[in-house]
């Protein structure tokens, strides 16, 4: 590197993460209004739309997911705490919980591919328009959120290389923070798509 | 050793001191001077790309009827200069080049808060802009919707929209990450004492501006994945036919392109400020009202975005709310104007280049936001609404705003940048060929826009025929303005610009011509006003 380092600046630099946090808000915002205009103009089809969709699955995954926000948290603490055994363990349990919540979605949308009732079919094409749009949401919004849950286990999955490896400790922590935070951002957003899209009947 | 002899002994930043040399050196840097100049070069690169466009457009509308090739193409060409012009030069155009060179220079600090993610950011508006120019060479051909992309047709065309909509995605990450990058760094870099009111004008232009970036980018971001998903999967979302609704992709397309708007301007409202005080030697007038004005136009810009579809379909109580805040965000901008014109008023005013375009600024700027205030009105929108009378409209905003202080910037930190001046009496010259050029380009426009030429056409009635003819030479002018500016600027001859060449009071006229590498070996102290010439 032809520059001279930089002071490691941890405010800083959590400072960034919830800025770019912010960002992500507002992308699924333009989402959130886009079914809010559509669940006013068909309230009705979106209320039929939504008891297609199996609320158990959607109410497992949001507890598996509140599971894994809790591990996040307490392996942060436990990295501060010079215990990185425990933070190990802690963050292997966060990533169960995301592939949990994958193998879930797996057998969901599974199901749903499988009686062609996916944006494109012919099936699709032949419903009425508030179907047509509310399973569109359905898989966007959940789609782009399996997208942010991939992105986000990539990082712990980083993070926990590191914490194995000594090099994230009780002095340096703040990218299993930043981590962590994005966690909880993947968190709070399915914690808005399931009432939305599961019980809105 | 005196401070002054230390300070010419640390290498200039233009000077590998590292590992690696040359080309590698520069593509690797995480300086972020650097930076802004690879951001300077690329966009200078797209610039003549997109300018050459226009000139080829003015040429075909020379006359009424088809002279050198057909509406599609014509479409095409347009879509390619909005393309080019707003996504690659405009929006990020000042943040990118001066927020990185001169910004954190400023503020007193020796980067940005993350160099390799600055770097990162640069790379990906590389990759965007390739993306952009890939889809004019592949698929069905280049697009032809406009920049604006709108559905249904941006869903139907069989031209290359997905390509051209993944280059506009990717730029606008890069345009949060920049955005995300020195939100921090005026947060956490400022020099010790420096509060943020003790911050020169442009930084505050630069931190409203990145608010902007992160809070409005994203909304174009979903919005263009929705776009790509709705021509692969046909998601119905902006499809009547599926019961999807157009005017709600023009909504969210608009929360963020009109704020996009005030990303441009900001900053170069930011760059005019630093420039007026140092050549009239005199103190800005009411530093407080500039700086508070710059969130005010942040903030207020972000609701506003109704304005562009009074004529789309909406509610009359939308209408005027729209319509009533749009009056609103001018407040701001004229207090700045005034403020300028204040700063004037019985200073010693040295009428060199920068100054001069800074003087084109306020000129260009007024009749571009007065016209603005038509369209804003609800009864002479309907009247105005896509004819020639809104491009002259922006085009005064962004081409005589946006890119005149752009260049009088260039000519304000050319000696800072490049350790060298540049020829007055020429950069006077070709100011002159901008200016004249610039007018008779888009002034017509306003007259025959009222008269009903519509906007994005490729034929014209013949009692037009006057007005563009105008317009086209004045094209001209305008590209023999730009060929002398460039060749002045890069015949590199002048003689060596000493530290702080027009007397300016900032940071970075402390600093050596061109800076160091590090620019701060100690912190700077800090004055109790930025622009204190008394």
């Amino acid at each position: 590197m032809d520059h001279i380092e930089m002071q490691r600046d941890d405010v800083g630099a959590k400072l960034g993460m919830w800025v770019f946090i912010f960002t992500e808000i507002l992308l699924f915002g333009g989402l959130f209004l886009v079914y809010a205009v559509m669940r006013h103009r068909y309230s009705a089809d979106f209320h039929q739309g939504s008891l297609q969709l199996n609320t158990f699955i959607g109410a497992l995954n949001t507890v598996v997911l509140l599971i894994s926000s809790m591990t996040v948290a307490m392996s942060i603490t436990a990295v501060q705490k010079k215990d990185n055994r425990k933070a190990t363990i802690l963050l292997c349990i966060t990533l169960l919980c995301a592939a949990i919540f994958l193998v879930d979605k797996y057998f969901e949308w599974g199901h749903k591919i499988s009686i062609m009732l996916y944006p494109g079919t012919d099936l699709m094409q032949s419903l009425k328009h508030g179907y047509i749009l509310f399973f569109s949401l359905y898989f966007f919004m959940t789609g782009l959120h399996m997208l942010h849950l991939v992105i986000g286990a990539v990082i712990l999955v980083v993070a926990l290389t590191k914490v194995r490896m000594g090099l994230i400790n009780n002095e340096h922590y703040v990218l299993l923070e930043n981590g962590g935070l994005y966690w909880h951002l993947v968190d709070l957003i399915w914690i808005f798509l399931f009432p939305l899209l599961y019980l809105v009947t | 050793m005196t401070g002054n002899t230390h300070l010419h002994e640390e290498p200039s930043y233009l000077i590998d001191t590292g590992k690696r040399k040359g080309i590698m050196a520069w593509l690797t840097t995480t300086d972020h001077k650097r930076i802004g100049l690879l951001y300077l070069w690329s966009i200078m690169v797209f610039f003549i790309v997109g300018g050459i466009l226009g000139e080829i457009m003015r040429t075909e509308l020379f006359k009424p009827g088809q002279q050198f090739y057909g509406p599609q193409t014509y479409n095409a060409i347009f879509t390619l200069h909005g393309l080019i012009m707003i996504f690659l030069i405009v929006i990020p155009g000042l943040t990118v080049v001066f927020g990185n060179f001169v910004m954190p220079i400023m503020i007193g600090a020796n980067d940005v808060a993350f160099p390799r993610l600055n770097l990162f950011a640069w790379y990906l508006y590389i990759l965007g802009a390739a993306v952009v120019v890939i889809s004019q060479f592949t698929g069905n051909g280049p697009p032809d919707t406009g920049w604006t992309f709108y559905a249904p047709y941006s869903t139907q065309t069989h031209t290359n929209v997905i390509a051209a909509v993944s280059g506009a995605f990717i730029l606008g990450f890069s345009s949060i990450l920049t955005g995300i990058n020195f939100i921090v760094t005026i947060h956490r870099l400022r020099a010790p004492g420096m509060s943020f009111f003790k911050m020169p004008l442009l930084p505050w232009a630069v931190y409203a501006t990145a608010w902007i970036q992160i809070l409005a980018t994203p909304v174009i971001g979903i919005t263009l994945l929705m776009i790509i998903a709705e021509r692969v999967f046909h998601i119905g979302f902006f499809d009547p036919a599926l019961g999807g609704d157009p005017v709600l992709y023009q909504h969210l397309f608009w929360i963020y392109s009109h704020p996009a708007v005030y990303i441009m301007i900001l900053p170069a409202m930011g760059v005019v400020t630093e420039i007026i005080p140092t050549f009239c030697q005199k103190q800005i007038y009411g530093y407080k009202a500039i700086a508070i004005s710059s969130l005010a136009i942040a903030g207020v810009g972000y609701f506003v975005w109704g304005h562009h579809m009074f004529t789309s379909g909406m509610s009359k109580e939308a209408i005027w709310t729209f319509s009533l805040l749009t009056f609103l965000v001018a407040v701001p901008s004229a207090i700045k104007v005034f403020n300028w014109v204040a700063t004037m008023y019985k200073g010693s005013i040295d009428l060199k280049p920068p100054l001069l375009y800074a003087i084109a600024f306020i000129f260009l700027f007024s009749i571009g936001g007065l016209t603005g205030l038509v369209q804003g009105a609800l009864a002479t929108d309907i009247q105005v609404h896509d004819t020639s009378f809104v491009v002259a409209h922006f085009h005064y905003i962004i081409f005589g705003g946006v890119g005149f202080a752009f260049l009088g910037a260039i000519h304000y930190w050319y000696p800072k940048m490049f350790g060298r001046m540049y020829n007055f009496r020429v950069a006077n010259i070709a100011w002159c060929f901008l200016f004249i050029g610039f007018n008779l380009l888009y002034f017509p426009q306003f007259i025959i826009g009222l008269e009903g030429m519509p906007r994005r056409y490729f034929d014209y009635l013949p009692q037009f025929t006057w007005a563009q003819q105008i317009s086209t030479i004045g094209g001209y002018i305008l590209g023999i303005g730009f060929i002398i500016l460039m060749v002045n600027l890069f015949r590199k001859n002048g003689e060596k610009a000493p530290a702080n060449p027009w007397g300016g009071t900032t940071f970075e006229w402390q600093l050596p011509s061109p800076p160091p590498m590090e620019n701060f070996a100690t912190p700077p102290t800090v004055p109790d006003k930025p622009y204190d010439y008394d």
